[in-house]
Formats: structure tokens, sequence, C-alpha cells
């Protein structure tokens, strides 16, 4: 495999017709490429594929994903430069728009902005809805731009990195994140793990694609198993619009959620005084986005998760606590840079929307890898450096939307629940066009709205169901693979990253059992206080 | 733009229920189903090879593109063969030997008879990859050490009854060896990444992408399960070259078609432009710059290829 290095002098080489460069300056080829980022044309596409990424990614059911694919038909008419301009910062944008909907509404616009919800939303309803949406946006900001930088900068080691992940290690992996699911936004871990097991076990419905079984098809809505956006959009928005009803009936003065107005000053220097929130997001993002097949869609949750235990306060998480919110943007936003390692370098796309990227650049006769770089520069480094300007783009209006935020929230509540629940029904029938996702998102909502009446939550069921295909997928791939080479023992639990993949697993169930032992003491210490 | 209006329009006419067969088919958009998600290579092809249908010598009318995923296809073909209305403003698109390989193992809602054939636009043959520092340089030397160690040369391919799996049945079946086919979720690119990581010995892949993975220099290719050398692999010699019988039955055949019991008017009407509409220039320079070499077969011919197949894959998945 050529590494980045070669690749960059004999861009050198072939942009500068000199001799030998050292390899500091060779970092620095993207540089050369900024001014194209600013031609009226770049531009525009820039400033229009960020707002309406901002949008897209607010309106629950258009994840990343499926904007990215809706843009690509528009790319066709473009050149490929121009096109790919318009396809980075959509990405980059809708991933920071899901935030929007998540705080304000508790509807995540995808998988990534789950963590989102979890303080983003209680901060909301006290009011802080400014606040948070703020935060978000700069920690996106910030994530973002060291993910991109780090695609930038460290893409041969990134990518040597990448490939190592194995079945067995995305398996261990998989089970990781399964340890994170009894602390998440629970009464009690043995209900989070109980949420987390309805989840694995939806996510086996359906046609299983390894071993070609039908499984609980017993509705044919089912035939395609449930998908993942409709899942989403119906465990947290249904449950939260028949509150919204009920509370309506009984009382007519309808319960406001009311937005304070806050500084951006002010919400800078808060981020600045939760440094620990955004190095463990951004860095956490950063390494679960480079892995092929895991990705975004639970890079917020574990970034959540490992700032709530490095946290000295982790019983403020889930009541409405800055550091959550800025600790899960920062991750769904780091992600997105390296998770277009594996696609730029070898042309394998890491994640589903790294996939319909690949699209946008087949279609104009650029393959990735290193033609991209050999031959392509231009395309290459302005399309990086597009991303890196359209963070900061993203940041800015997402700011700037956050000060619109209070007119959302002055809609009486009946109207809002009518609202969330057209949106729902949108988003879910819009994922591929089928009504059956519509059933699946309702019959879900229901059945969530009466769970969350007996102390269980959505946010395990929704990590269960990203993570029991995960888990399943590769732990059959990988016993395939045992079984014709060494055995199942060596395969699974030996070499040193299945073994500190263990270590991690070990650590987190072991760390939560005692975060859980030490707040029953806490919470019997304020009763008895209180 | 047009992609926008054509499905605003679709959604206006189906809110008014008008199905009437007028002279002038087809008086508004035409909708195409793709049961893989969108991005994929079946979507990406389909909406380059439907992108001039607007043209007055094409349909006259845009062909907007919906998506229905799911059980590798299986969920949008059952959705045509129950669902769809048979009035010439549905077409789907068919991925050959996935949806007849599906329907011999049993469990879905449609088989051949359930369509009609309308043109083929593209094939994109299986190859045999292994990763670049691989020792293995033939398919004799795949072979050989499957022999020296039954079941032990583990291969990745994108799913069950799929073209891969269908080459690599043909594969042991031919020449008599047993080894470990490790089929791959999320589809070509997961396979492909498991062999360029080492994750498995070497693996059975789209040509087009296996052409760009060797471009980077990260595999071999081995050879081709087709009748004959492919124009983006010249140097690469068939499998039957190299001395195993094996045809083109895995060959990914992609297509347009339509639900049994469509006016046969329309069916005529359909058969006649859209083999004209795929030989656009436009379209043919689209699919040659992304890499996926084209095939433009007439409805007769596709009918025969389809029965052909049929029959073949009975043959082929009988013991499994």
């Amino acid at each position: 495999m050529k590494t980045f290095a070669k690749l960059f002098s004999s861009l050198r080489l072939k942009s500068q017709d000199c001799g030998k460069a050292g390899r500091g300056e060779e970092s620095l080829e993207f540089l050369y490429y900024f001014a194209d980022v600013f031609t009226p044309l770049s531009f525009g596409l820039l400033l229009l594929g960020t707002i309406g990424g901002l949008i897209l990614g607010a309106t629950p059911g258009l994840s990343p994903t499926m904007a990215v694919a809706l843009l690509i038909p528009f790319t066709f008419h473009l050149p490929a430069t121009q096109g790919l301009i318009l396809l980075g910062a959509a990405y980059t944008s809708t991933v920071a728009g899901g935030a929007v909907s998540a705080i304000l509404l508790k509807i995540p616009g995808a998988p990534a902005n789950i963590a989102t919800t979890l303080d983003g939303h209680p901060m909301a309803r006290q009011g802080k809805g400014a606040k948070a949406l703020q935060l978000s946006f700069l920690a996106s900001a910030v994530g973002g731009v060291f993910g991109v930088l780090l695609l930038i900068f460290l893409t041969p080691l990134l990518s040597e990195w990448a490939l190592a992940f194995g079945p067995s290690h995305l398996f261990w992996l998989a089970i990781l994140g399964v340890t994170v699911i009894g602390s998440l936004d629970s009464a009690s871990v043995v209900k989070g793990l109980l949420s987390g097991c309805i989840g694995l076990w939806l996510a086996t419905i359906g046609f299983d694609d390894i071993m070609g079984a039908q499984r609980f098809i017993f509705h044919p809505s089912l035939g395609g198993g449930i998908n993942i956006i409709a899942a989403l959009i119906g465990l947290f928005a249904i449950p939260q619009v028949i509150t919204m009803f009920a509370k309506g009936r009984q009382d007519n003065s309808a319960e406001v959620l009311v937005v304070e107005k806050h500084s951006i000053r002010d919400a800078i220097r808060e981020m600045m005084r939760r440094p620990k929130a955004l190095t463990i997001g951004t860095l956490t993002g950063s390494i679960i986005g480079l892995i092929p097949g895991v990705g975004g869609q639970i890079a917020g949750l574990v970034a959540y998760d490992q700032t709530k235990k490095f946290s000295s306060e982790p019983e403020r998480f889930g009541r409405g606590h800055s550091e959550g919110v800025i600790a899960a943007e920062a991750a769904n936003n780091a992600m997105v840079g390296p998770s277009l390692v594996p696609l730029l370098t070898l042309s394998i796309p890491g994640s589903p929307t790294a996939a319909v990227l690949l699209g946008g650049l087949l279609i104009h006769g650029i393959f990735p890898g290193s033609d991209l770089f050999d031959n392509h520069p231009d395309v290459a480094w302005t399309f990086i450096n597009s991303m890196l300007i359209g963070q900061v783009l993203m940041c800015i209006f997402g700011l700037y939307v956050a000060g619109l935020a209070a007119r959302v929230a002055q809609v009486p509540q009946s109207v809002m629940a009518a609202i969330v629940l057209g949106l729902a029904v949108f988003g879910s029938y819009s994922v591929q066009s089928s009504m059956g996702d519509v059933y699946v998102m309702a019959s879900l909502g229901v059945m969530m709205y009466f769970l969350e009446r007996f102390g269980f939550s959505a946010a395990p069921l929704v990590l269960g169901l990203i993570l029991g295909p995960i888990a399943e997928a590769n732990f059959i791939q990988g016993s395939m693979i045992a079984n014709a080479t060494n055995g199942m023992a060596p395969y699974f639990l030996s070499g040193a990253l299945n073994i500190s993949l263990i270590v991690i697993v070990i650590a987190s169930v072991a760390y939560s059992a005692w975060m859980e032992l030490r707040s029953r003491r806490y919470t019997s210490k304020e009763e008895i206080i209180g | 733009m047009r992609h926008l209006i054509a499905s605003a329009a679709l959604a206006l006419t189906a809110l008014t229920g008008t199905t009437t067969l007028a002279e002038g088919y087809p008086e508004r958009p035409v909708m195409m189903m793709v049961s893989y998600g969108a991005g994929g290579a079946t979507d990406f092809q389909a909406r380059i090879v439907t992108m001039t249908a607007g043209n007055e010598d094409a349909l006259g009318m845009p062909v907007a593109i919906i998506n229905k995923p799911g059980a590798g296809g299986r969920v949008g073909w059952n959705w045509f063969a129950t669902q769809a209305d048979a009035d010439g403003y549905t077409l789907a698109a068919y991925n050959i030997p996935h949806f007849i390989a599906q329907s011999v193992k049993g469990g879905v809602e449609y088989s051949a008879e359930s369509f009609e054939p309308i043109a083929n636009w593209g094939a994109d043959p299986a190859v045999f990859v292994v990763a670049a520092d691989s020792p293995m340089n033939s398919m004799n030397d795949v072979v050989n050490y499957a022999k020296e160690n039954p079941a032990k040369l583990t291969f990745s391919g994108a799913g069950l009854f799929v073209g891969h799996h269908i080459a690599a049945l043909q594969l042991e079946k031919t020449a008599g060896v047993k080894m470990a086919y490790i089929p791959t979720k999320g589809g070509g690119a997961a396979a492909m990444k498991a062999v360029i990581a080492g994750d498995v010995m070497g693996g059975v892949n789209n040509l087009s992408d296996a052409f760009r993975a060797q471009q980077a220099g990260n595999v071999k290719i081995l050879g081709v399960f087709d009748l004959e050398r492919n124009a983006f692999l010249p140097d690469v010699p068939t499998l039957k070259e190299q001395g195993y019988d094996i045809d083109n039955a895995s060959v990914n055949f992609r297509g347009i078609m339509v639900p049994k019991g469509t006016p046969p008017e329309v069916i005529d009407k359909l058969a006649a432009v859209v083999p004209e509409m795929f030989k656009n220039a436009r379209v043919a320079s689209k699919m040659k710059a992304g890499g996926s070499p084209m095939h433009i077969m007439t409805r007769d011919e596709v009918k025969e290829m389809w029965a052909a197949r049929e029959e073949t894959l009975k043959e082929l998945l009988a013991g499994l």
C-alpha cells in the first residue's frame, strides 16, 4: 500500500517540479488548494450545502446518508470538485444539524445525535435551549476541525490502523458498546439492560444477510428488518407526542418551553471551562469514526459514556449537564473526517455515508485511492479544505439558528405535538418510501410510551438495535474464519488488539458497577438529608 | 431539480389516482424502484442510465428513482411483485442472478415469471482477488492450496445467493474442492476490505471494484468468471482459459423490468425505446467514467438470458 507520505512527495514533484522536499513542507500540500474553495461557485455551493445541510439535519428522518444521497443527482451537472464540495458540506452540517431536533424536541435527527438528547433536552426543558444549541455547535466545530486535521496530517498511519480491525476486533468493540447500555439514561442498571435486550431482539427481525435465515417476520412490513431511522423516530418522538397531547387535554394553558437568551460569549467561556469533556469527546469520536463498519452511529454514545466515567460529578449527567452535550456533539463531528480515511486512501467506504460519497466521486470518473491524490490533487484537497471551512461556516450558521430557537419554543404544545407527529410520519416514510416503516415507527413509539412510564428509556434500546447486528455479523464471520483456520479461542482471544479491547470491556463493566454502588450511596444520603 | 419535480408530480398523480392509460404513454413522470440503497452500485447506475429519459427521443418524461432496500433486495422485489401497479408507470431495476437465485431458494413472493423484462443495461462479472502480497498468482495456485488444505482457504464475498456466492459455488464444484466462503454484511466493499486487510486469504468481488483496488495497488486479480476477457482487464484470463469450465452464471446483469400484467402496448413501447436510451453518448461516458461495464440487451435477449439462468441456478443450488 502506498502511504500518504509517498503520495505527498509525488504531488510535490508534480506541482513544483523541484527535487526532494522536506517532510514538513509536504504535509502542507493542502494549503496550495485553499484558494480554490473561495471561487464564487465553490463558495456559493459550500454555503448552500451548509445551510441546506443544517435544515435537512434538523428534520427527523433525514440522516446524513439520506441528505448526501439526495444531493448526488445535482452533482451530475457540476464539475467534480464543486460536486464534492456540496456533498462534503452537506455531510458536515447534517451531522451537526441533527442536534437541533435532538435538543429542542428530544428527537435525534440521526443515530449520531442520540447522546445529544440525554443532556440537551433536559437543558431545553430548564429554559437553557439556546445555551445547549450554542454549546453543541461550538463543540461540533472544534471536534469537526480536529477530525479533518487528522485526515489531512495523519492519514497514512490512520489507514493502516483502520485496516487492523478484523471481525474479532469489531465483535469486541460492539461488546464494549453493550457495556455502555446498562449505565445509559436509566433509573436503574437492570432496566437499562432490559431495554438493551429488547433492542438486541428487535435487531434480529428480518432476513439475516449472512446465513439467509428469516427471523420473526410476523408482518410483511418486517421483511427488511427494523429500519434504524424509523425506529429512532418512533422511540423518541411518539412518547413525546402522546405526552404532549395528554397534557394538552388536562390543561389548556399549555406549558410552553421557555428559551432564555444566552450570549455566545458566555457559551464560548462555558465550553473553555469544560476542556475534559471537549477533549474526551473529540478523541473518542476521531478514534471510533475511523473504524470501518462501526463509525458514526455509536461515536456520540461512547464519548458521552466515557466523559461521564471520567467526570468528577457523574451524577449530574442526564439532568441537563452541559458536559454531556459538549462531549456528544464534539464526538459526532470529530468522526466525520476520520470516517473518510478508508474511502480516500483505500477506496473502501467505511460508513454508509462514505459509500454514497464514493458514488459521487465515481460519477466524475475519479477513483478514490492513490489515483485521487496522484491525478486529481486539486479535487481531493479542495474537497478536504472545503470540509474544514464548512465546519466553521456550520458553526456560524448554527449559532444563528440557536438564536431563532426561542421562536420554535413559542409554539403551543398541542400544535407542537401535531407538527412533531407530522414530521415523524414524513421522516419514517421518506427513509425508503415505505408505509411499512411508518407502521414500525408508530408501534415502537406506542410501546415505548408505556415502557417509559415504567422507568425504561429509549437510548439503551436503540443502542441495542444498532450494536446487535454489528456484534452478530462479526461473531458469525469471525467464527467461520476461525473454524477454517486455528479455532475459536486463538482467533477471538489472542493478539494485542483483541486483548486490549477485552481489558477495556472488563474495565468498563467494573467501573459501571462501582459507579452504580457509589450513586446508590449518594442518593440514599441525599434522601436522608432531604 | 428535475428529480424533485418528478417526485412531486408523481406524488400528485398518485393522490388524484389517475391510472387510465392514454395513447400518448408516458404522459407523466415514471417511477423506477431500485431494491438497493441510495448510493450503491445498482442505484448509482440506475440514475445514470435513466438521466436522459426526459429527452424527446427517449421517453419524453423523467424517471424518478425510489429506493426500497432490505434483505439483499428481497424487500423491494417482494413489493414490486405484489403491490406495484402494472400500468407502465412503475418500473424496477433487476439484478441477475440475485432475484432468480432468491426465488429458487424460496421464501420470497416472486419468481422470474412475476416480471416482464424490458432491457438490460450493464453486466459486472465477478472476479477472484487476493491481496497484493499474496503468494498466489493464478487460479491454479488457489485450487492447489484448497486441495492440500480442504475447507481451510477462506475467501469473502457479498452475502449469500448473490453473484459472488454463485461464482464461489461454481468454482468449488468445477475444481472439486472444498473452501470456506465467508459472506460479509455490507456488500462488496466489506468483502474487499476483508481481502485487503488480510482477514481472509482471497475473495470474489465485482470486476469494477476490483479494477479500482488493483489500480490502487491493493489486490491482484487472478481470474474473471465470464465467457470472455473484459475490456477493463485485458490481461486477466477467464476461469475457462485456466482450465475450469465455468460460464457467466455469476455475472451481475442489471436492467429494467415491469410487473406481469402491464399492457402489451406499453411493454412494446418501452422495449423499443429503452435500449436506445441506454445507447445515449452521455450515458455511456458517465458509465465508463465510473468503471461500470455496459452491456445493452433487448427484451428478447433478456428473456432468453433469464430462462437460461434459472435452469443453471436450479441445478447449482439444488444441493444447498
